[in-house]
């Protein structure tokens, strides 16, 4: 693992996140009507705030103009004012991610350490009967869609036991031990709503890498040197099995944040996800644009760390 | 025999598929003694292969399983054996290597880390001593710089130089027994010298036997004492490999020696390189009685009625034929 | 590289040493049939495809077997459980669920086919024309191919469908300009895994024999492709297809949860669980039939999914 790689893969990410902003632009400017005409609408709004955007955005300047303009201020932060929530959008959004990142941090925790025993104890006892049920249950976990998961927890934990409150709330009236204890409290159905999806997928992942490399030549070197079997399952197949599984999980980012925005949605987890959807249906442009360009850049920003992951677990490839 | 090393009897390793049973080694007796080289030869797919595997019991079960048969090591039989007592006969007294140095070397950890580990598990020492014993190792193997190889991982290593690796971590804990599982096969010509007189010298160093698995008929003139030759599945001839050569009964042991290309013969137009008609029998059914038959010159009416046993013709020299 | 430790996804991994000794079938079989003998033996894969089959021909014939508006108002009959005379229950405009969820049952049908199809054309062409040309059109075209998969498919398709929503009601009408922008966009965020697939497959079969053959043979580049490449890329390309089909479902219905699919008056499955989550306490059935049918319909397809990867397999052992 050297530094070269790492400045190399730097500078891949860079373009890919150039590429990202055209497309989100260009979906922007092939928008039929003037996206701010909603403005003109809106009583709220004086004009001269309208005509002030207008001019900001460029909108009468060739594309590839218009282009810079909103690139270069998406760059610096200046994402616009939010007419919904009455503050900045850079702001706004600062404000809410901290909530999205911890549960979908903890959900994916909660996959990863659920799905990798699951997916090697699968694997290295294919169709048996642990596996099978093992399989069966991750394509359901796969198949659930996350507002249906949620639902169905709400009904069973919330309405019918009445264990765990369906509504996250912010403003906890408690102090010390209990504030913390409610704030996990209200996060596990969240939390396991995202996990579970998670983890079905990665148990597939997990199954079929390790059934991938066990059967590589150099585990039955590692047999025939007598070391014993479970130090042959950790040691040489299960870390090589990681590799591509890194890779994998980096590919299913952006289907995580797509779960985190429909679970935030369901529990009224005040996260940007469900700032997203209030956006929308409010239509508050600037905050929709700035929420999806940060996911955008997490997700690179997450796809980077993965190849620096990837080229730590991998000796091969920072050699190249 | 006293000094017996290895005594496989009758083995039978099939393999369930979903079609049915791949007999891949059904009913071979094969023995090795002490410090002997004893070759195994045959095409691909006539189990030789699977019969070393079976030796450390490296066959996934399932799909394989042992239908019948003893591999006795020192008089002892490994069939029933747990992983747990095979563990203490893998490596320390009973070594393998494969054919593909390429990906025979685990790829995420160093030379150094991978040799160590067979040589602080057997041998008990520290993680230091161990690194220190397979830098030892390396440059008992001719690998160059040593001390520094050992913290290279295995792709910064050619092909030859793996084999080497390899060789230096089967040696480590000194085997009683080393099986080559057609080591050269993968490499170059000339390394592929390099790499049989490297067993060479290591046999003479540490006095181990070899069981020498390939399909190369000259590689065994040079380097073995005994020979059985192998086809689907089962032994055909065994015999000390001067009459093997001088003498051999079983036709297809005899097509075997034929296809050799030689220098001194190749000089007449007449003698064409010769080759063995048609290809090795489905060891999913395999056919009734003698099983080279099919492909056999002076195949007769009993040859596919019931399969010919070894019998011996000469001291040490058994053929499973009628003629 | 050897050694490497490739996941199933790609397109060639190597045998297993066992299998070396597994030799060729004594009976030939035509792969078609083989691979429908293996498909056959996949239990729930064959469960899945008749569960498929029950709720396709539920839907499409159903309203003929039970025709009740899907917009008759009762206000009498409103968040009834399942009974004789609404065997699903009624939602809270006593509007019969049965009805509804056979009409969002083909509009979910519709938009899976559909965007599977959009999927498949964009992903094939992408990567026949990247597996075919080499060099800086084939780099070009991963490229791009990789920064779609990077990006945010929700975010995105809720962007899109938030910007272009009005215009396409306008050109299409309500429910045409809904669906259309929903399968153009849920296919054109889904092309990416099967691009990748046919440009490896065409990597890898480039240089078999038989493509060699036909090369020598003069065979053009286009029939190449049509008579001998695609074809073998074929069985893979299936799967993932099979599988875009239960991810576009769930696309679909997010969209429709979320409020941004297909119009509030239009029942689908997704925008009945909308309705439906307020009223969670007191009338659960409303919820539960139609997340539990979305279910159902996905897990059915990937079974089915799964069935047919490990029929195209032959590398499988028992």
């Amino acid at each position: 693992m050297n530094r070269q790689y790492i400045i190399r893969r730097i500078l891949i990410a860079i373009p890919s996140l150039l590429g990202i902003s055209v497309i989100l632009f260009g979906v922007l400017a092939m928008a039929p009507g003037d996206p701010f005409e909603e403005l003109a609408t809106n009583p709220a709004i004086p004009p001269e705030v309208r005509m002030a955007l207008r001019a900001k955005f460029g909108l009468d300047d060739p594309v590839w103009q218009r282009y810079l303009h909103w690139f270069s201020a998406m760059v610096q932060g200046d994402w616009g004012f939010s007419f919904q929530s009455r503050m900045d959008v850079d702001r706004l959004i600062l404000q809410r991610l901290p909530v999205t990142l911890i549960v979908i941090g903890a959900s994916q925790l909660l996959a990863i350490s659920v799905a990798i025993p699951v997916g090697v104890l699968a694997a290295i006892k294919p169709y048996s009967i642990f596996d099978q049920i093992a399989s069966t249950f991750a394509m359901i976990g796969f198949s659930l869609p996350t507002f249906f998961t949620g639902l169905v927890l709400i009904l069973v934990f919330s309405i019918q036991l009445d264990w765990l409150p369906f509504v996250y709330r912010a403003d906890i009236n408690a102090t010390g031990w209990a504030f913390y204890g409610e704030h996990i409290k209200q996060s596990i159905m969240p939390v396991v709503v995202l996990g579970l999806a998670q983890a079905g997928t990665l148990v597939r992942f997990m199954r079929s890498s390790v059934l991938d490399v066990i059967r590589l030549d150099y585990v039955t070197t590692a047999r025939s040197k007598g070391i014993g079997e479970r130090k042959v399952i950790v040691r040489h197949v299960v870390r090589n099995a990681l590799i591509p599984v890194v890779t994998l999980i980096a590919l299913q980012l952006p289907a995580v944040f797509g779960g985190a925005i429909v679970t935030e949605q369901i529990f009224r987890v005040p996260g940007i996800g469900s700032l997203l959807i209030a956006a929308i249906l409010a239509n508050d442009t600037p905050v929709v644009m700035g929420i999806t360009f940060v996911i955008s850049c997490l997700v690179v920003l997450f796809n980077l760390i993965a190849d620096i992951l990837y080229g730590w677990l991998d000796p091969r490839i920072s050699f190249r | 025999m006293a000094d017996t090393l290895l005594d496989i009897r009758g083995l039978k390793t099939w393999f369930k598929v979903e079609d049915g049973m791949v007999r891949a080694v059904d009913g071979v007796d094969l023995h090795i003694d002490r410090g002997e080289t004893v070759g195994v030869v045959g095409e691909s797919g006539c189990g030789k292969t699977v019969t070393a595997r079976s030796v450390l019991k490296l066959i996934d079960m399932p799909p394989g399983r042992f239908e019948a048969g003893q591999i006795l090591w020192q008089g002892r039989d490994l069939i029933p054996l747990d992983q747990g007592e095979m563990n203490k006969i893998r490596a320390r007294e009973i070594a393998i290597i494969f054919q593909e140095p390429m990906t025979s070397l685990n790829p995420v950890y160093t030379v150094g880390d991978q040799i160590a580990e067979v040589i602080a598990l057997h041998q008990k020492l520290s993680p230091k001593q161990a690194m220190a014993g397979a830098a030892e190792m390396l440059r008992l193997v001719n690998i160059p710089n040593p001390q520094k190889r050992v913290h290279d991982y295995p792709h910064q290593f050619s092909g030859g130089m793996r084999q080497r690796v390899m060789i230096a971590m089967a040696l480590s804990c000194q085997p009683k027994l080393l099986i080559a599982d057609e080591p050269t096969t993968a490499l170059d010509v000339t390394i592929q010298a390099q790499i049989l007189e490297l067993m060479h010298e290591m046999k003479d160093k540490f006095g181990m036997a070899i069981m020498l698995i390939t399909h190369a008929m000259g590689v065994v003139a040079e380097t073995c004492q005994r020979v059985t030759v192998m086809y689907a599945g089962k032994v055909v001839e065994e015999a000390p490999v001067e009459a093997l050569f001088a003498d051999p009964r079983h036709p297809y042991t005899q097509g075997l020696i034929r296809s050799i290309p030689r220098i001194d013969r190749a000089v007449s137009r007449q003698a064409r390189l010769e080759s063995i008609q048609g290809t090795v029998p489905s060891l999913l059914n395999p056919p009734a009685g003698c099983r080279f038959a099919a492909r056999c010159k002076y195949a007769m009416d009993i040859c596919t009625q019931g399969i010919p046993p070894l019998k011996e013709v000469a001291p040490g020299h058994r053929v499973a034929c009628v003629l | 590289m050897a050694g490497s430790t490739p996941v199933s996804l790609s397109a060639d991994a190597p045998a297993s040493p066992q299998l070396a000794v597994q030799p060729r079938k004594a009976r030939s079989i035509s792969p078609a049939l083989e691979t429908w003998r293996r498909f056959r033996r996949h239990t729930l894969a064959v469960t899945g495809a008749i569960v498929l089959l029950i709720l396709v021909s539920g839907v499409l014939l159903g309203p003929y077997v039970w025709p009740v508006a899907i917009n008759d108002i009762d206000f009498a009959a409103k968040l009834q459980g399942p009974s004789l005379a609404h065997p699903l229950g009624t939602d809270d405009l006593g509007q019969d669920l049965l009805a509804r969820m056979m009409y969002g049952g083909r509009i979910s049908l519709a938009v899976g086919f559909a965007a599977m199809l959009v999927a498949l054309t964009v992903g094939v062409l992408v990567g026949s024309v990247a597996g075919m040309a080499s060099g800086w059109l084939d780099a070009a075209l991963m490229w791009l191919t990789d920064l779609f998969l990077a990006l945010p498919t929700l975010p995105l398709l809720l962007l899109v469908m938030y910007l272009f929503r009005d215009s396409m009601k306008k050109v299409l009408g309500v429910e045409g300009g809904a669906f259309v922008l929903i399968v153009v966009v849920i296919g054109g965020l889904r092309w990416m895994p099967v691009a990748r697939l046919v440009r490896a497959q065409f990597l890898s079969l480039r240089e078999k024999e038989f493509v060699e053959a036909a090369r020598a043979l003069g065979a053009s580049k286009v029939r190449q492709v049509v008579q001998h490449i695609l074809p073998n890329a074929l069985g893979p390309v299936i799967v993932v297809g099979t599988i875009d089909v239960a991810a576009a479902i769930i696309f679909e219905s997010t969209l429709s949860f979320l409020g941004l699919g297909f119009p509030s008056d239009v029942p689908t499955w997704g925008s009945m669980l909308r309705d439906a989550k307020d009223y969670l306490d007191i009338a659960a059935h409303w919820a539960l039939f139609p997340g539990g049918a979305i279910f159902l319909t996905v897990l059915a397809i990937n079974f089915i999914g799964d069935g047919l990867r490990d029929a195209f397999d032959p590398r499988r052992v028992l």
